[in-house]
């Protein structure tokens, strides 16, 4: 079992800070942003490899879901990101979907699913780094001509 | 609807049909009755023309019998003077056996015959009278049968006291002038006159110049009256036949008929009722018009019965749209509501999310080992604090949609468009929010009420507040609400600072469906609610548009005084001065 490191992003402050507590309570690295432009920020101060996965709400004003969305995936392709969306909403988290999310969940959602989904986030997201990892392995070892 | 409306508006329309029915039976009769009157006016002068050729006729045929019987009379006469010598003539004994010849062939017209001398004595008598040797010399007529051949006498009582008259003729024999005379009995004459009987009041009979009746009248007649005295007097020229119309005795009108007698001496009158003449035009005339009152009638009862249901097909075919009217209102309300919807969902989606995540979160410091310590404790309670405050975020959101989403009351009221104002943006708060749109307001403190329907109101505001957002591209802009007075109007303006209406569809976002939003993203049926509902509401709306610039609408309603003594006077219609 790996440790994800994760990162909540929502307007709904206590929201955050709740589910946050409780990854915490469970082992998982888990940090805040309350909005697009905290999230993006965050990943930038503390940087791609420190953090596995996104949970991000589609909904938010200013910066919403997508633009968050479209933004990580140009700055942190190894970056999953699980979309959290209100009902009327999930026609953006399908959009999401097809723009690289990982997945989707529908809030309110249950916290065991929550968990199963990241693991399975940070798991590939893990396996995608050590591909990259061992292709830079072969490529340095074809040019050093071992 | 209260029940006095639905009385006014159906009985409107029934009593406009069954007048407009009425004025078209009336305006297809008008033409019946006008073909009716001039075909009968024409039929009656024919007939009438056709009546008085029958007179003509028949007049004349009873002349000419007439005066061929008095001729025939005469003739007779004359050839028993001519044929037989004067010791015959002279004979009473042969007198009487010609007589009861006579009397014989004729059915007793002749009554006596005598043979008078040129001193007037009647030498010679046949007949029922003792008049032998009657001196006539001083009669009326010897003067007149000495002077020509012969002659006809008019009717007179003479020596024997009963009406009669003489036909004589004139015999020269050695040199003395004989007369041989014979009295004709009146009732013979007077039947083939009498007799001339048409309709119930037509009758015949003869007058001399003189103005003396040859016979009996079957009804009273006065000759001193007209047409009869002008007649007599020579002042109405007489054809062979003559008809002239006037009045009988008793005023009614009549015809008269005349034709001249032995040689225009005596003249055979007739006289009939016009009424009664021309009875079988009046008959006809009572069908026709008897004909016309049943079809008049009929059509009238048709129309009424045709109107009255036409006016009930209207009736519910006005209550149908307004029924429909109502129903595309209500539809366009849903659709406001929809939109607003999505934003509401997740609105109530985040407060039940973050509760979730509140009590598992309380599941998961249960699960600790030691769950009552002070700090476990402490979260719980800020937990459970936070559910609270959720909840009633919860609560405020279902309470403000319900307020919209309630039926809508057509029922006007009086209206104060500031809180409407602040209800709709209340509503509006989470898209805008979203939409990166700022709303501000500037509401002119003490504005004066509206008369209108409140929910109504709501609606119109909503829908330009909703399409004002809409116009608001990224990054986002300001929709500005002002309410404010402009002389007897209160004004409501939505502006935005969007991306504006194109010159070319400015025209047509007011009519109904058209809406430039992907299909089943927009109705097109906003705008021409809005328009409905302040058309309703004796308001107007308007609209000014600059692309990339934004876009305002006004509202303008019509400012509603408050009655000054609202409690004390309930029916509120008086409006101060």
């Amino acid at each position: 079992m790996i440790e994800p490191s994760i990162l909540v992003v929502d307007d709904e402050v206590q929201f955050v800070e709740t589910l946050v507590k409780r990854l915490v309570k469970r082992g998982v690295k888990a940090s805040s942003a309350f909005s697009g432009q905290e999230a993006l920020d965050a990943l930038a101060a503390s940087g791609a490899t420190r953090t596995d996965v996104v949970v991000l709400d589609v909904k938010m004003p200013g910066m919403d879901g997508l633009e968050t969305l479209a933004a990580i995936k140009e700055k942190h392709p190894l970056i999953e990101v699980i979309m959290l969306t209100g009902h009327a909403t999930v026609e953006s988290a399908i959009e999401g979907m097809k723009r690289g999310a990982f997945d989707y969940l529908m809030k309110p959602c249950d916290f065991d699913i929550l968990m199963a989904k990241l693991n399975q986030a940070a798991v590939k997201k893990r396996e995608h780094e050590a591909k990259i990892l061992e292709a830079r392995a072969t490529l340095i070892s074809l040019r050093r001509g071992d | 609807m209260t029940s006095s409306e639905s009385t006014a508006s159906r009985s409107y329309p029934e009593g406009r049909v069954r007048s407009a029915v009425t004025g078209l039976t009336l305006i297809v009769l008008a033409p019946l009755v006008i073909a009716g009157a001039i075909n009968l006016h024409h039929f009656q002068r024919v007939y009438r023309s056709k009546v008085e050729n029958e007179l003509r006729g028949m007049i004349e045929r009873h002349s000419l019998i007439v005066d061929s019987f008095i001729d025939d009379r005469l003739s007779d006469v004359r050839v028993i003077a001519r044929e037989h010598p004067l010791d015959r003539l002279s004979d009473p004994l042969f007198l009487r056996r010609v007589l009861s010849l006579l009397r014989e062939e004729y059915h007793g017209a002749f009554v006596d015959l005598g043979l008078v001398n040129a001193e007037g004595i009647q030498i010679a008598y046949a007949g029922p009278f003792n008049l032998e040797m009657a001196d006539y010399s001083s009669a009326a007529w010897f003067e007149e049968a000495m002077a020509s051949e012969s002659t006809v006498s008019d009717v007179f009582a003479g020596l024997r006291g009963s009406p009669h008259f003489i036909i004589t003729t004139q015999r020269l024999i050695g040199g003395e002038l004989y007369l041989l005379k014979a009295t004709i009995d009146f009732e013979a004459f007077n039947a083939l006159v009498e007799n001339i009987r048409i309709g119930h009041t037509g009758f015949a009979f003869i007058i001399s110049r003189d103005g003396e009746f040859q016979t009996n009248p079957h009804f009273e007649v006065a000759l001193n009256r007209s047409p009869y005295i002008d007649v007599l007097e020579g002042e109405t020229r007489l054809d062979r036949i003559t008809v002239i119309d006037g009045e009988d005795l008793l005023g009614r009108k009549s015809i008269f008929t005349f034709a001249p007698l032995k040689q225009g001496r005596w003249l055979l009158c007739y006289q009939q009722e016009l009424a009664d003449a021309t009875e079988e035009v009046r008959q006809m005339s009572r069908l026709a018009i008897a004909t016309l009152l049943v079809v008049s009638i009929g059509a009238l009862a048709i129309s009424l019965v045709m109107s009255k249901k036409l006016a009930v097909r209207l009736a519910a075919a006005d209550h149908e749209r307004t029924v429909m009217t109502h129903q595309v209102i209500e539809t366009g309300r849903l659709a406001s509501i929809g939109e607003l919807a999505a934003g509401i969902a997740h609105e109530i989606n985040n407060p039940v999310a973050i509760m979730v995540q509140e009590a598992g979160w309380i599941d998961d410091l249960l699960q600790d080992p030691n769950p009552a310590s002070e700090e476990n404790l402490a979260e719980i309670e800020r937990a459970v604090g936070q559910i609270r405050t959720q909840g009633d975020r919860c609560k405020d959101i279902t309470y403000k949609l319900l307020s919209f989403a309630r039926k809508t009351d057509p029922s006007v009221r009086q209206v104060v468009l500031n809180d409407i104002v602040e209800e709709v943006i209340g509503l509006t708060s989470q898209k805008t929010r979203y939409a990166n749109v700022h709303i501000a307001t500037e509401l002119e403190t003490g504005l004066a009420p509206i008369q209108a329907s409140p929910t109504e109101i709501q609606q119109v505001l909503l829908n330009l507040v909703n399409n004002a957002i809409d116009a608001i591209e990224r990054p986002g802009g300001t929709v500005t609400v002002t309410t404010r007075s402009e002389g007897d109007a209160v004004v409501l303006e939505v502006q935005d600072t969007g991306k504006g209406i194109p010159e070319a569809n400015l025209a047509r976002i007011f009519d109904p469906f058209f809406t430039t939003k992907p299909v089943g993203q927009g109705t097109g049926l906003g705008l021409s609610i809005c328009y409905g509902i302040v058309e309703k509401a004796a308001g107007s709306i308007s609209v000014e548009s600059e692309i990339e610039q934004g876009t305002t609408f006004t509202v303008s309603f019509p400012r509603h005084n408050p009655p000054g003594s609202c409690s004390t006077d309930p029916s509120g219609e008086r409006e101060n001065p």
